[in-house]
């Protein structure tokens, strides 16, 4: 009888101990992301996914695999080798070389506000489906750090540091591709920049020139520069509506952009809307980056517009080669577009080596 | 005084505990007034012809007028979605639904109702009271009109290509938006352009599915002739053009199958 009655107790507090933690188990500590509040009041919350929550455990791996050459095979190259903070997370040339000389095709990406691309394509061309996969591929391409995942992680489980930093981030010693990624992907979401001269202006804590705020008008001018419809607004400080557009810049293709993804013509010449974001530090423009400043960015929209198949239909005036702004509408569209700049992403210290 | 508490008592006051937990976390909300799930799924169709985001990109379509033209975006807001007895009495939702056809998402809409027979009709877009609020997934989904033309959102974006008069594709952005003049820091609205739908009466019970279709077609027909040559691009700052999309509109959308 008394035996029944133990085992009957031993049930009752292993249901009431479901609920509740084991304190005596570790667990990292959640750092949910902070989120601005030019965000909050205007889009909706981040993209998390529910098998990789933001840690301090993690998002510290995540950072010093960010910035480790142990990730190329022959050590000389990082992640932060093509996405420097103080080119917001990019680099400055056209095209980035890798680790053995040989340039890629495609301008790095600047890296802030990823886990707000809410359909969470990755790339220019949206090959990467999730943060966590874009971080897979850059380490095996021969033309970037040129490794092979097998020889990454044993180079990190042998390491002095590592197994028990991936321990704090995962509550695991054993090292993978996907974990490592998962720690990259976690550091990634927390590059967030929303401190820009026209992010205080929204916010009442900045004015704006004449000269910025004619600007502004011929960026949301549907008649001027109609920059909006792809580029975000004040009501989505993003600046990028994240979707793939052909915005004329060939009348043929040698990069079929999203096409060679989905393999579907009708995308061919596709590229991600990039953000508006940090055009002061992310020169040279354009998935290629073709144009070396600004001024080419905009004179391409008024004048240099290439039909092909696929442009969108969003491109106007193409047969006059664009929207055909006047000297001081180019001018100070590109002062309006500068306030969208924020200095203080670039030297911010969490985000430095 | 003690008391034994015979074995087969104990077991059942654990068994009562057991499912005390275990029913800790569901509700048992008991709505004694039936209600019914009606499911609104949005169709679209040129003239009859089925159309879905499988059909975009194509120039295979001829409106009214002659133009020939292909569909490459088609978004839209449905709103207040009202529910009007045989008393009178109304029910609103008062909420939105984004249609996006290009993407596939927000093609049915689903509710809640208790059984009966409705007057059933909604908003195409959203009217001003409505347009003037700050919605965070219109803003992330850049649905947004700029304020200097009338701010608030778009009621629809229709993108696409046509043949012009130099035999050449040439973009077109048939965007619907409250009418608005004088754009600049100080717009004038010259009339409403959002309007009502009204799907007739429809019976509802359990597990209702109702086809609301839009014709395409008719955006380009009735009363006005659409000639893409003449109204393609740059059409928000101009009323002329939104109002000749209001009035467009009253004969776009039409009640297709109801099933129970």
């Amino acid at each position: 009888m008394q035996k029944r009655f133990y085992l009957i107790s031993a049930l009752i507090l292993t249901c009431l101990s479901c609920s509740s933690d084991d304190t005596t188990s570790y667990e990292p500590v959640p750092q949910p992301l902070s989120i601005p509040q030019i965000f909050s009041d205007h889009i909706i919350p981040p993209i998390i996914p529910t098998n990789n929550p933001q840690t301090v455990e993690g998002v510290a791996l995540g950072k010093k695999l960010f910035f480790d050459t142990i990730l190329s095979s022959d050590g000389t190259q990082a992640c932060a080798s093509c996405h420097a903070p103080q080119n917001a997370f990019t680099d400055n040339t056209a095209t980035s070389v890798g680790i053995d000389g040989v340039f890629g095709t495609r301008n790095a990406m600047p890296l802030f506000n990823l886990a707000w691309n809410y359909n969470e394509r990755f790339n220019w061309d949206g090959t990467a489906l999730s943060l966590e996969r874009q971080a897979e591929e850059p380490v095996e391409n021969p033309i970037e750090l040129h490794s092979n995942w097998d020889n990454v992680v044993s180079r990190l489980q042998a390491h002095p540091e590592y197994p028990e930093l991936f321990r704090l981030a995962f509550k695991t010693t054993t090292i993978t591709k996907e974990l490592t990624t998962k720690a990259i992907a976690q550091f990634e979401r927390t590059l967030i920049s929303a401190n820009s001269k026209f992010d205080n202006y929204t916010l009442g804590n900045a004015t704006l020139t004449a000269q910025e705020l004619n600007g502004l008008d011929v960026f949301l001018r549907e008649d001027k520069g109609d920059c909006f419809h792809c580029h975000g607004n004040p009501s989505n400080p993003l600046w990028t509506d994240n979707l793939f557009h052909n915005n004329g810049l060939d009348a043929t293709f040698t990069d079929l952009g999203l096409g060679t993804v989905t393999g579907d013509p009708n995308d061919n010449g596709k590229f991600k809307s990039p953000s508006l974001r940090n055009l002061a530090f992310t020169a040279p423009y354009m998935h290629d980056g073709r144009f070396s400043t600004l001024d080419e960015v905009i004179n391409h929209y008024s004048e240099g517009l290439q039909n092909s198949a696929t442009i969108d239909p969003l491109m106007k005036q193409i047969a006059q080669g664009g929207v055909q702004l006047t000297d001081e509408d180019k001018a100070d569209l590109k002062a309006f577009l500068l306030t969208l700049s924020d200095s203080t992403f670039i030297t911010n210290p969490l985000y430095q080596n | 005084m003690t008391t034994a508490i015979p074995m087969k008592k104990i077991l059942t006051l654990t068994l009562i505990i057991l499912l005390s937990f275990t029913s800790c976390s569901e509700d048992n909300d008991d709505n004694l007034s039936p209600q019914s799930i009606a499911t609104f799924n949005f169709t679209h169709n040129w003239d009859g012809t089925l159309i879905t985001n499988a059909n975009f990109n194509s120039i295979e379509y001829t409106n009214a007028k002659g133009n020939l033209l292909s569909i490459e975006r088609l978004r839209y807001i449905i709103s207040d979605i009202t529910f009007t007895s045989s008393t009178n009495e109304s029910i609103v939702l008062d909420n939105y639904n984004l249609v996006d056809v290009t993407n596939n998402s927000g093609l049915s809409y689903t509710t809640e109702i208790p059984t009966g027979a409705y007057n059933v009709s909604f908003t195409f877009g959203l009217d001003n009271e409505d347009n003037a609020e700050n919605y965070l997934d219109l803003n992330s989904a850049s649905f947004n009109v700029p304020d200097m033309m009338g701010g608030g959102y778009h009621y629809m974006q229709f993108d696409g290509k046509f043949i012009n008069t130099s035999n050449e594709e040439q973009g077109f952005n048939y965007h619907a938006i409250r009418a608005v003049d004088n754009a600049g820091t100080n717009p004038t609205f010259p009339q409403d352009t959002f309007f009502s739908v009204d799907l007739g009466t429809i019976t509802i019970s359990a597990n209702t599915e109702i086809e609301v279709q839009m014709n395409i077609a008719e955006w380009f027909k009735n009363p006005n002739l659409w000639d893409l040559n003449v109204f393609n691009q740059m059409l928000m700052p101009n009323s002329t053009a939104q109002i000749m999309m209001f009035d467009n509109g009253q004969s776009v959308f039409s009640l297709g199958t109801v099933s129970q």
